[in-house]
């Protein structure tokens, strides 16, 4: 019942050694000349919830470095028909599986999976919890622009509440010393998001926060998520949206990044998504040399 | 009963209900209490004995608070192999919530669980439905459930929200002397909550259940028990605020009980680590300035009795998805243990009132005649353990169905060495 399989399952597990290894080889990643490291290898997408960037993103991952990929999703199979979580797991093990890239609906599925199956688990994105890649591109985005993370202020503008990937990000982000300031309505940046790492504060005013800032990271707002909060959606893109005059605040080498996908007109004005600030094209191609770097890195050694 | 007299001979009689501490011979016969004397004044001949030496000798230990699955779900447990572990544990009478399938809001209910065909091992006091099904809506026949053998009324896990029908609930319980006991959570606050409110529940992505979710249903119904003159007893505390509230009512003659579980004494939301589901309960394991309110609380008298809240699920309901694994830990066979280790051992709280917390405390909360006691006429129900007896618990062995507890492998000081029921040993350790 031990995992005895290199899994990735958020960014909390991971040490900073780790971290430098994997953008290491992302960086020597070319996805239009890859090495074909996992040719026979099968990658099993598992994905309980719908996606499409990370879904596409880690199958021309595993393509592009010779594995085949099978998209299972819930829709399709006998999850649908009720099937167990472990009993899932299993079903796609015994049936051949190197690799389970997961994506699901509620926090720690990925966790309770490792617990039960000696195949590598990675983590695609767990409810509210955790989307470790993500991060990680995250920050090959921002070393490639800053090269270092240490010290550097990240502001985190949004729903952090409801965003794994301002955990994810933030964790790691506080591994290498940055700065994180989490920034939203309490609603939505409550006061005990400050504990998720050292280094991080909770701010509800992106005009101080945005100070000095190195890093511009903003989030999806979804507006039924709103609904029954304090803040009405008028309310928030008077006070929460990225738009130029506040990015005057941030230092002025500062990049924006956005995970996707950008609800236009909310969380960020268009001048902003499209400005020469903006990393966001950059992150999706990021996304592919990471994903590489980690099935690879999963891989090397299994079985 | 022709059974021959047992002499329970050697140990450190401990009855918080006479004052007694001080090492004393017992002697059980007919299924009650015949004497307490000196050592050695009692001679064996004629008699079983069962050697207590280096032991205390407890009145049986009640349980307030258990699940016994039985009628509906006996994947889970039934009423013999739940009240086996009830024996292994040093618990002598269990009172067993209604959330079964069928709900236990009926005559027929009640008397079939008390039925000799379900071979309890120990006594069992059914908790019937404070309201039909559950539902909160339309009372149930209290007298005529009373009449049956429940000896409290509790929508236990459904808690009554509607103040007018708490209110009816409580004046209800008044008139018949009958405790209305709560499981105090304001469901509308804590919907698809699976843990407690904090930097842990914010850490993994989990939403919150808040303290005032307990402790606002705690004030409303103090406030509702004081009008009605009823006994309300709070199940399972978990939150500073609520012991607070029922420290007050008792100050101001309300008559409010509180029972407290070993994990909500023990662990606090931390220990949910990475999705441990056996750490997932309702209420859930709070934080640690909770815990140490909880420790509080049960030293200076708020708390009437430990309660287990034992909980069995099969592994197909707890080895699931967090947010989807069902709430709730076994906890008879590990009660007693927790309780020395953690309250004696390290909190330094006197055996006396670890023993009144589990036998004389509970039988005063519910009003059980001739138990908790073992003043001579007492029913012959005893509990033998040893205070320093060191022993890890393997869950694997577990008497329960069920094996979905966050303590296997955990190492205790104190240990179950005998129980008897009725002047019958029905555990030996």
């Amino acid at each position: 019942m031990k995992p005895r399989a290199r899994s990735l399952l958020g960014t909390d597990q991971l040490t900073v050694s780790e971290i430098e290894a994997v953008l290491k080889l992302a960086r020597r990643m070319d996805p239009k000349r890859p090495p074909q490291l996992l040719r026979g290898k099968r990658v099993v997408l598992l994905f309980y919830e719908p996606s499409t960037r990370t879904r596409t993103s880690f199958e021309f991952a595993a393509k592009a470095l010779g594995a085949t990929t099978t998209l299972i999703t819930a829709a399709s199979s006998s999850i649908e028909k009720g099937e167990s979580l472990i009993d899932t797991g299993w079903t796609v093990t015994s049936l051949g599986a190197d690799v389970i890239v997961m994506r699901h609906p509620n926090s720690g599925a990925p966790y309770l999976l490792s617990r039960f199956i000696p195949v590598p688990i990675v983590n695609a994105g767990d409810g509210l919890h955790q989307h470790p890649s993500q991060a990680l591109l995250d920050a090959l985005t921002i070393t490639n622009h800053k090269k270092r993370l240490k010290g550097l202020r990240v502001v985190i503008v949004g729903d952090v509440f409801h965003s794994r990937v301002a955990r994810s990000n933030a964790i790691l982000l506080s591994k290498f010393g940055a700065e994180v300031i989490f920034c939203g309505p309490p609603d939505l940046v409550p006061d005990a998001s400050a504990t998720i790492a050292p280094g991080v504060i909770a701010c509800h005013d992106l005009d101080a926060a945005l100070r000095d800032a190195d890093v511009v990271m903003s989030l999806r707002i979804q507006k039924e998520r709103l609904a029954g909060k304090q803040i009405g959606l008028e309310e928030y893109i008077a006070k929460f949206q990225v738009t130029p005059q506040r990015m005057k605040r941030a230092k002025p080498d500062a990049i924006v990044m956005h995970p996707g996908p950008i609800v236009r007109g909310l969380e960020l004005a268009n001048e902003v998504a499209d400005g020469a600030q903006s990393c966001v094209h950059e992150q999706v191609a990021n996304g592919v040399k990471t994903r590489m770097a980690i099935l690879a890195s999963v891989l090397k050694g299994a079985r | 009963m022709s059974m021959e007299p047992l002499l329970v001979a050697g140990g450190r009689v401990i009855d918080p209900s006479s004052g007694i501490d001080r090492d004393m011979d017992v002697l059980l016969r007919d299924g009650r209490v015949a004497e307490l004397t000196a050592p050695g004044v009692l001679k064996p001949q004629g008699r079983a004995v069962l050697p207590a030496k280096g032991c205390i000798v407890a009145p049986g230990l009640i349980d307030l608070h258990v699940h016994l699955r039985e009628p509906g779900q006996s994947h889970k447990e039934t009423i013999a192999t739940g009240t086996a572990c009830a024996a292994a544990g040093g618990f002598t009478a269990v009172c067993a919530m209604p959330n079964t399938s069928p709900v236990n809001d009926s005559v027929e209910i009640t008397r079939w669980m008390q039925a000799p065909e379900r071979e309890a091992m120990v006594r069992l006091f059914p908790i019937a439905a404070a309201t039909v099904g559950s539902l909160g809506e339309k009372l149930t026949d209290y007298a005529a459930l009373q009449k049956a053998g429940a000896v409290a009324v509790s929508d236990d896990g459904r808690p009554i929200l509607e103040d007018a029908i708490m209110h009816d609930a409580l004046r209800l319980g008044a008139r018949l002397k009958l405790p209305v006991v709560q499981h105090a959570e304001d469901t509308h606050r804590t919907a698809g909550c699976s843990m407690n409110l904090g930097p842990t529940s914010f850490r993994l992505g989990l939403r919150g259940m808040p303290n005032a979710a307990e402790s606002d249903i705690v004030r409303r119904d103090v406030a509702l028990a004081r009008e009605t003159g009823a006994h309300i007893h709070v199940a399972h505390i978990s939150t500073t605020e609520a012991m607070e509230a029922v420290r007050q009512a008792k100050k101001s003659g309300i008559h409010a009980t509180a029972e407290i579980t070993p994990h909500h004494f023990t662990l606090i939301d931390e220990n949910v680590g990475e999705f441990d589901s056996h750490c997932k309960m309702n209420p859930p394991l709070r934080s640690a300035a909770d815990r140490d309110a909880m420790i509080a609380g049960i030293a200076d008298g708020t708390i009437d009795a430990i309660a287990t809240d034992h909980a069995p699920h099969a592994f197909h309901e707890k080895q699931v998805e967090f947010e989807r694994a069902s709430f709730g830990i076994i906890g008879l066979e590990t009660a007693l243990p927790i309780a020395i280790t953690v309250l004696h051992h390290h909190f330094k709280l006197p055996l006396w009132r670890i023993v009144e917390l589990l036998s004389s405390g509970p039988a005063r909360v519910f009003g059980l005649e001739g138990l908790g006691t073992l003043a001579p006429g007492a029913h012959a129900d005893v509990t033998i353990f040893d205070p320093a007896k060191k022993w890890t618990y393997d869950a694997s062995h577990s008497r329960s169905k069920s094996r979905n507890t966050p303590y296997d492998g955990w190492s205790f000081t104190g240990k179950v060495i005998a129980t008897i029921v009725a002047g019958r040993v029905v555990y030996e350790g």
